[in-house]
């Protein structure tokens, strides 16, 4: 083993990415080869350029400089970012919008634990990504060099999988390793270490078509006899309902689940992530459930006696107490990742494959459609006893609600919806209706409060990039999470990035007072700001449109200015600070036992 | 949802609309709802509320055929600590393939706990092939025990009963080796403390399958043709 620390690390064949590395001249015929290259660096980048990196996020520094230096003439265009976790969150929204790996970049040390938040929350929300950080020379590693910090240490956890260049002529087949592991099979963030004189070190050596490695790109297809077998049981139920997560999504599979759905008639809802993959606006559609799900949502999941669940890893905020989730429910679980099989529910039908591909499978094996007339309308009724909505009393200050579905109307279906993390994301996830996929993108598994400005500004980098640049974002925030990453502003300001920011200000951690007054007696113990900075005139500063609005008449035309502001925007929208989000499903409680109204709980 | 995506935004809404539609505080409670009877248990798995039944923990052996890279022990380590997973012994050896180690784990965990384990660590991308050693595997470890040495024909006589090897003597102290499963281990330890046990270096189990049953699935037992790479 070489594991011992005291064993230096050796450079070339013994080294972490050894297995890339090939004696083979590259064949210029056979896939995507890169140009003619004298450093490593130039290798890296040349490497991710014949991957098909578009677009990188990050912020400079001594280690990572080399590559830097390499991307001055790269068709590889980097925005620059002002902190690199906003580099992270960039990266990871571009990625979720443009349905290709995000690349961001930090230097060593500082530079690369300030991209850890964003990696771990690629991590949680499988989303494809890589991240490349400089590192101090390899003669220097184990030091304590100036900026030295173990990142492949750091990071171990958080990444699919980490790699520590080990020269510059292994480097770029490393680094297009690692772009592709990183959308193989199951996505998630990859992170390649790069210790500075293997980018500076001389190199002819051009990297050869990238692939991820050996035994990471599973077969897409479910086996046969289990589909078989699940198709008798969707055939036989009573209550079905599908639950579509996040992973109908990222394997592009909305098509095949709404073809699926509608074919048999089965009632659909989904996760948090999987929001957008069926349309919002269907009749079948009893939009998300879990802990501020629709109570009709949570209701069809209690109920049912056949869920067919695609795509998710059941998180404890769709679950509620796994004693009382879906307890009557034969499970048919569709994944690509065998380890979420039975890891937090028990799967009865196992079906491990692509999304898409085991939908075919079972829309083209069910023979008779289950007799679900009865149970749709149980679900309607459901609908109809718990809808989503909420009181404007005259004497009470403007309801954040209102604010996203003004928005909501002024806008297109294919507009992108990023958010922090609090009530306000939960009101953009509830009051908004989503209809496309790669519309709703927001920190699921991980909660981080300040992904919602990052995010906008990938995801508008992105629509551009798609030649999309009549699409509109919109980031909702909360006063808390804006905080946070607005420092990303400059980023948009000077990129002339076309973003409207819709801050939903209740001078609160508003989640924070809202379990406070539910669970801790109201006391309200670091969750009040009591003051907060105006955000219009902060706006204006860093150069961006600045509105605020206190009153529901001025909602219309604050929405109107800044959709139609060519450039970034900020509104701050001065809401109810009393305001709480409801439904709830308390955590650890009974889905169906959600609370409509704050007296129920 | 009150909001309609018409996108034609031609008609946003000045102030509220009335909306006929029941009130968060106008809808039924939990305890005015149906609820179903049935329960899972931890696992996630559907029981009889009346005879619940949880799985009982066990002890299992699990073998590893891994990339012999920089980190790769770090890896395995790593997640079993992350997901609590309850690990007796780890051990790392070569095996007959340049560039390989097998890495033995023994757990004491639950049937869903082992799969669980099995499935996490194949997906650690150095991890060439991992699997529960099927039936009685072959297991074994070796122990360096140093004694007092008050009374060196009494611990010589323990040593012979438990088929020790005497490693070091001196004067003060003498240095045991002992091999065998963990149950006769642990009674040759109870039998040289009476002398006065100083120090002790344990391995931890490691074991092979019996017979021509491979011990990592995929390895082909006594030909050394165990699988290179992920796909063979």
């Amino acid at each position: 083993m070489s594991d011992t620390a005291a064993q230096p690390r050796s450079d070339g064949d013994e080294s972490d990415d050894s297995s890339a590395a090939t004696d083979e001249p590259t064949d210029p015929d056979e896939g995507q080869t890169a140009g003619a290259v004298s450093t490593g660096a130039e290798s890296v980048v040349a490497a991710l350029e014949a991957a098909g990196a578009k677009t990188a996020f990050g912020v400079q520094g001594g280690a990572i400089m080399p590559v830097y230096d390499a991307l001055y003439d790269s068709s590889i265009r980097h925005v620059t970012m002002a902190h690199e976790q906003g580099a992270a969150h960039a990266a990871d929204a571009y990625g979720v919008v443009a349905g290709e790996p995000g690349l961001c970049m930090a230097t060593s040390g500082p530079g690369a634990t300030n991209l850890v938040t964003g990696i771990a929350d690629a991590d949680m929300d499988s989303d494809a990504m890589l991240a490349l950080t400089g590192q101090v020379p390899t003669e220097f590693v184990g030091n304590d060099a100036f900026q030295e910090t173990d990142t492949v240490g750091v990071t171990r956890p958080i990444t699919k999988h980490n790699y520590f260049a080990g020269g510059a002529d292994t480097v770029g087949d490393t680094v297009g390793e690692a772009f592709e592991l990183s959308r193989a099979g199951r996505p998630g963030p990859t992170l390649v270490d790069l210790p500075k004189d293997v980018t500076q070190d001389e190199t002819d050596r051009t990297p050869g078509p990238a692939a991820p490695p050996a035994g990471t790109d599973p077969d897409p297809n479910a086996d046969a006899d289990a589909v078989e077998k699940a198709a008798r049981a969707i055939e036989s139920a009573e209550r079905p309902v599908c639950l579509f997560g996040g992973g109908v999504i990222k394997a592009d599979a909305s098509d095949e689940a709404r073809t699926f759905a509608r074919s048999y008639d089965i009632p659909v809802t989904t996760t948090m992530p999987g929001i957008g993959s069926f349309p919002e606006d269907d009749d079948l559609c009893l939009s998300w459930a879990g802990m501020h799900g629709t109570g009709y949502a949570n209701l069809a999941i209690t109920h049912t006696d056949c869920l067919i669940a695609v795509g998710t890893r059941f998180d404890d905020r769709l679950t509620g107490g796994i004693d009382t989730f879906a307890p009557e429910a034969e499970v048919i679980h569709v994944d690509i990742d065998p380890a979420e099989i039975s890891k937090n529910v028990h799967a009865d039908y196992p079906l491990i494959g692509d999304a898409g591909r085991v939908l075919d499978q079972l829309t083209a094996a069910v023979r008779e459609a289950p007799d679900t007339e009865a149970w749709r309308d149980r679900c309607a009724e459901w609908r109809e006893t718990y809808p989503l909505t909420y009181a404007t009393p005259d004497d009470e200050p403007l309801k954040p609600q209102f604010v996203v579905e003004a928005f909501d109307e002024a806008t297109d279906d294919d507009t992108v919806v990023t958010t922090g993390v609090g009530q306000h994301q939960m009101w953009a996830s509830q009051f908004w209706t989503y209809t496309e996929p790669r519309t709703w993108v927001s920190s699921h598994g991980l909660g981080t409060m300040g992904y919602g400005v990052p995010a906008a500004v990938g995801a508008r980098v992105a629509a551009d990039t798609m030649g999309e640049e009549d699409r509109d974002v919109v980031c909702f925030d909360g006063d808390g999470s804006f905080l946070m990453t607005m420092q990303e502003l400059s980023v948009a300001v000077r990129e002339e990035l076309d973003v409207t920011i819709a801050v939903l200000n209740n001078e609160y951690i508003g989640m924070v007072r809202q379990w406070q007054d539910a669970f801790y007696e109201g006391r309200h113990m670091a969750s009040d700001y009591t003051w907060m900075p105006e955000f219009d005139k902060l706006a204006e500063a860093f150069g961006a449109l600045g509105l605020r609005v206190d009153d529901y008449d001025e909602v219309a035309p604050a929405v109107e200015e800044a959709l139609d502001y060519e450039g970034p925007a900020v509104v701050d929208f001065h809401v109810d600070p009393e305001e709480n989000v409801l439904p709830m499903v308390p955590s650890g409680g009974a889905n169906g036992k959600f609370a409509a109204a704050e007296d129920q709980l | 949802m009150s909001g309609d995506a018409s996108g034609d935004g031609g008609d946003s809404r000045v102030t509220p609309d009335a909306d006929s539609r029941p009130l968060p505080g106008e809808q039924p409670g939990p305890d005015e709802r149906d609820h179903p009877e049935g329960r899972r248990n931890l696992e996630g798995i559907r029981i009889d509320p009346v005879v619940e039944a949880e799985h009982e923990s066990r002890r299992a052996v699990i073998s590893a055929l891994v990339e012999d890279e920089p980190g790769v022990l770090a890896r395995v380590s790593g997640l079993v600590s992350r997901r609590q997973f309850n690990i007796e012994s780890l051990t790392v050896g070569p095996t007959t393939v340049d560039g390989h180690s097998r890495i033995t784990m023994v757990v004491e965990e639950t049937d869903p706990g082992i799969d669980q384990i099995e499935k996490q660590m194949a997906k650690l991308k150095p991890v060439i092939s991992v699997g529960e050693v099927a039936g009685n595997a072959v297991t074994s470890e070796l122990v360096l025990l140093k004694v007092e040495a008050d009374d060196p024909a009494a611990v010589h006589a323990v040593s012979e009963m438990y088929d020790g090897r005497t490693v070091d003597a001196g004067p003060e102290t003498i240095t045991v080796e002992l091999t065998g499963d963990k149950a006769s281990i642990d009674n040759a330890i109870g039998a040289f403390d009476r002398f006065g046990i100083v120090e002790i270096a344990r391995t931890g189990p490691t074991a092979l399958a019996r017979g021509d049953t491979p011990t990592a699935p995929g390895e082909k037992p006594g030909t050394a043709g165990e699988p290179t790479t992920h796909d063979d």
